[in-house]
């Protein structure tokens, strides 16, 4: 029998994934950008199984939206991946640093 | 309508006018203008305070006291300007107005070559007007302010050549030790207005001998102190301070560094003697307290010899005047002492003309050795000087009360007075007295021998450059004679313009033929209702009265009595000693060496105030610049805030990495926390 604990717990394991791809990941944007996707993921893995558990389809909608946005962003990240690319030459994390004080 | 008041007000603000156009529109009216206003205001003063002191001898007038302006009120107390004028100010105010005229005369020529020449006679002017406040004052109040102008105006004049170190810091010796005294003065202002509600002097007099008697305070716990005492013990040491009484003396000598015409003005005749003056003021007010009057007498006896002996070992013609003033303050204060206010007041009279001639006949001195006062310099000037030695003579024997001058009067009747007084003390201050006699005649003859008498110590390096350089005798300050050694003159030594020589003349009558008024000033009652001399507990000073049979009477007895065989003793040992042996004096100083070396030092009292005071001061300075502003205020509380900023900040920045994945990981675990915080808080 597959409850709702394993859902939460299946959203769970994947947005802790994420999280591990952002701090670890010291090499590619890339791979920070799929590893933000996997995060809203995990959120609507979440959504729908309360969705289901609730009987509220509404959590489904928002999903939708989600995904759509998420298709936006992932586009509009490639882009600024592009023309960060373009201006450092260079996708690797570790040396985008110019945020440092 | 002339009346009394109109003469009175006219009196004080003629020398304040002359001040005022002298000092601030001195570049105006030039040197002849400054110094022709000055000596006209003074001599409008001097003319008007005797035709005041003759009403008020003769009986013309009765006692003046009104007040003139109200300053200010608060309360029950009013702040008044007003003049209390009887017999016993009118004799101050023709003592101050009648020297102060002498020497503006003389400042003309004493200042002759001085740039600062009308920047001084505004200062004496405006001393004169302060001096006049002091003594005309009606009320508490205005006797502080004329107090502190005098001291004010002392002080520009001491450091009057402000571009010498030792000027600048003897006016700032002199400013603190008096504002020592001024603190005590305040003091008993204070305790006055405190237990009379009142700072008119008649309403505190009539009111004295019921508010005060029974009250007390306690100044040290379980020690209750008689209310009389508390006031005459704070207020006497206001006079400690300005008459320049030991502990408090130390400023006077140093003063010296001022120029000549106002060490004989402020510093020997008038301005010193305001605390005797105040004194005698309040007698009502001493009567009361036999303690207080103790400690009068045994500070003014201690002055009067022990300064006296210091004056011995000084080399500086001026320095030994100044200690011979402080002694004769001393007498004046013992007279005070012991009741004998009009005998105080009569010697201060005296002592202002004969001291004032003796300083002024030092100027005269210093004037022509071209500004050399070191007395190893000087000897044989009397053919130099025929008219400053002759008044010098005259002088010194009313200094050393020879009979027939006045100071042989004035100092005899503190000698008897202090004799026949039966107060705690009197003992002491009689022996004090009576040698100081002695010690009087030594140093005054051993000035007089080492000055005019004897071989000439100094070199004349150009005898045929003669007359006529009277040019540049008068300035002092921008040492154009410094390139000379010590004892090398120019041009031989000659006696200095009329100018000079005229107030010598004039004060050498007064020196001689003033003791003669002793009748009615200190056995009569000239002061009677001005001074308390005829309270019964004051009977000291009227003792003389039942034998009084005239001055010549006195005359006679004088030459039988001790104090007139001290004085001769003291000649007949400066004659011998300087006169005729002049080894003697070197060859006492060494066998005496320690002694010597006492006196040289003074006793060590300007040392220990230097070391203590002086020394604790710049300390206590420096340990509050460097533990307080510097470590406190500077490093601590604005570098050391700044500096924290700037540490934490360097700390902190380490955080801010510019790395994505570190961001995002403080917002995890910032979340993490948050999420853990509401959760705990629900559980």
């Amino acid at each position: 029998m597959i409850t709702l604990a394993h859902y939460i717990v299946l959203g769970a394991i994947l947005f802790c994934i994420s999280v591990a791809g952002i701090f670890i990941n010291r090499k590619n944007v890339v791979v920070l950008l799929m590893a933000i996707e996997l995060m809203l993921l995990a959120v609507n893995m979440n959504f729908v199984a309360f969705s289901r558990f609730l009987g509220d389809p509404s959590g489904q909608v928002f999903v939708f939206f989600i995904l759509t946005v998420a298709a936006a962003e992932t586009a509009i990240g490639l882009a600024i991946l592009v023309v960060l690319f373009r201006n450092r030459s260079t996708i690797n994390v570790a040396e985008i640093d110019s945020m440092k004080g | 309508m002339i009346t009394p008041k109109l003469i009175l007000i006219v009196i004080a603000l003629a020398p304040l006018f002359g001040a005022i156009v002298a000092g601030l529109f001195g570049s105006r009216v030039g040197r002849a203008g400054a110094h022709s206003v000055t000596i006209a205001g003074v001599g409008v003063s001097f003319l008007l305070s005797c035709y005041v002191l003759y009403q008020l001898a003769t009986g013309g007038w009765g006692v003046f006291n009104e007040n003139l302006y109200t300053w200010f009120q608060v309360g029950p107390l009013s702040a008044n300007v007003g003049f209390l004028v009887d017999r016993l100010t009118a004799v101050m105010m023709v003592v101050v107005t009648s020297v102060s005229l002498l020497v503006h005369v003389y400042t003309i020529g004493y200042m002759a070559e001085d740039p600062g020449y009308q920047r001084f006679f505004s200062y004496i002017s405006l001393f004169t007007f302060s001096m006049l406040m002091l003594v005309m004052s009606n009320n508490f109040m205005q006797l502080f302010f004329g107090w502190e102008a005098v001291g004010l105006v002392s002080y520009l004049l001491i450091g009057f050549w402000f571009k010498r170190p030792s000027a600048i810091f003897a006016n700032m010796k002199a400013f603190i030790v008096n504002r020592v005294g001024d603190f005590g003065f305040l003091l008993g202002i204070a305790a006055v207005l405190y237990w009379f509600g009142s700072l008119d002097y008649t309403q505190v007099f009539n009111a004295a001998p019921t508010t005060l008697p029974g009250k007390s305070l306690e100044l040290i716990a379980g020690h209750p102190w008689a209310a009389a005492t508390v006031i005459g013990v704070l207020l006497f040491i206001g006079a400690m301070g300005k008459s320049a009484q030991v502990p408090l003396h130390v400023w006077l000598p140093d003063s010296m560094e001022g120029p000549t015409p106002i060490s004989a003005l402020i510093h020997a005749a008038t301005m010193v003697t305001a605390g005797i003056f105040m004194v005698a003021r309040m007698s009502p007010l001493y009567e009361l307290s036999d303690a207080a009057l103790s400690f009068v007498m045994v500070i003014g006896a201690t002055t009067a010899l022990f300064t006296g002996l210091i004056g011995i070992v000084q080399n500086d013609v001026k320095r030994v005047v100044a200690y011979s003033t402080l002694s004769q303050l001393g007498y004046m204060t013992v007279a005070l002492g012991v009741s004998a206010y009009s005998a105080a007041i009569f010697h201060l009279m005296t002592h202002a003309f004969f001291k004032a001639l003796l300083f002024l006949g030092a100027g005269s001195v210093i004037i022509a050795m071209h500004h050399e006062q070191d007395m190893r310099h000087m000897g044989g000037l009397k053919k130099y000087l025929p008219i400053t030695f002759a008044t010098a003579w005259i002088g010194t024997l009313a200094l050393t009360g020879f009979p027939g001058f006045s100071g042989f009067f004035s100092k005899d009747a503190i000698i008897e007075a202090a004799h026949e007084s039966h107060r705690w003390g009197s003992g002491y201050a009689y022996f004090c007295v009576l040698v100081g006699v002695f010690v009087t005649a030594l140093y005054s003859f051993r000035l007089i021998y080492l000055t005019y008498h004897g071989k000439e110590r100094f070199v004349v390096e150009d005898k045929h450059h003669g007359h006529g350089h009277d040019a540049h005798h008068g300035d002092a300050h921008d040492d154009h004679h410094g390139h000379h050694e010590p004892g090398h003159l120019e041009h031989a030594p000659h006696e200095p313009g009329w100018v000079v020589w005229l107030p010598l003349v004039l004060l050498a009558i007064p020196s001689i033929v003033a003791g003669w008024w002793i009748g009615p000033m200190v056995y009569g009652d000239f002061f009677a209702g001005a001074i308390a001399n005829v309270h019964p507990a004051g009977a000291e000073a009227a003792h003389g009265a039942h034998e009084w049979h005239g001055p010549l009477a006195m005359l006679v007895h004088g030459l039988t009595a001790a104090p007139f065989w001290f004085a001769v003793a003291g000649f007949a040992t400066a004659t011998y000693v300087y006169l005729f042996n002049p080894s003697i004096a070197d060859k006492a100083a060494k066998a005496f060496a320690p002694l010597y070396r006492l006196l040289q030092n003074k006793y060590g009292i300007d040392d220990l105030y230097f070391a203590i005071f002086a020394r604790g001061g710049v300390g206590l300075g420096r340990g509050l610049w460097r533990g307080g502003d510097v470590a406190v205020i500077d490093d601590g509380i604005v570098n050391g805030s700044a500096s924290l900023v700037a540490r934490v900040a360097a700390t902190v920045r380490r955080v801010q990495s510019g790395y994505l994945y570190h961001y995002a990981f403080a917002m995890i675990v910032g979340l993490i926390v948050l999420l853990g915080g509401f959760w705990l808080a629900a559980r």
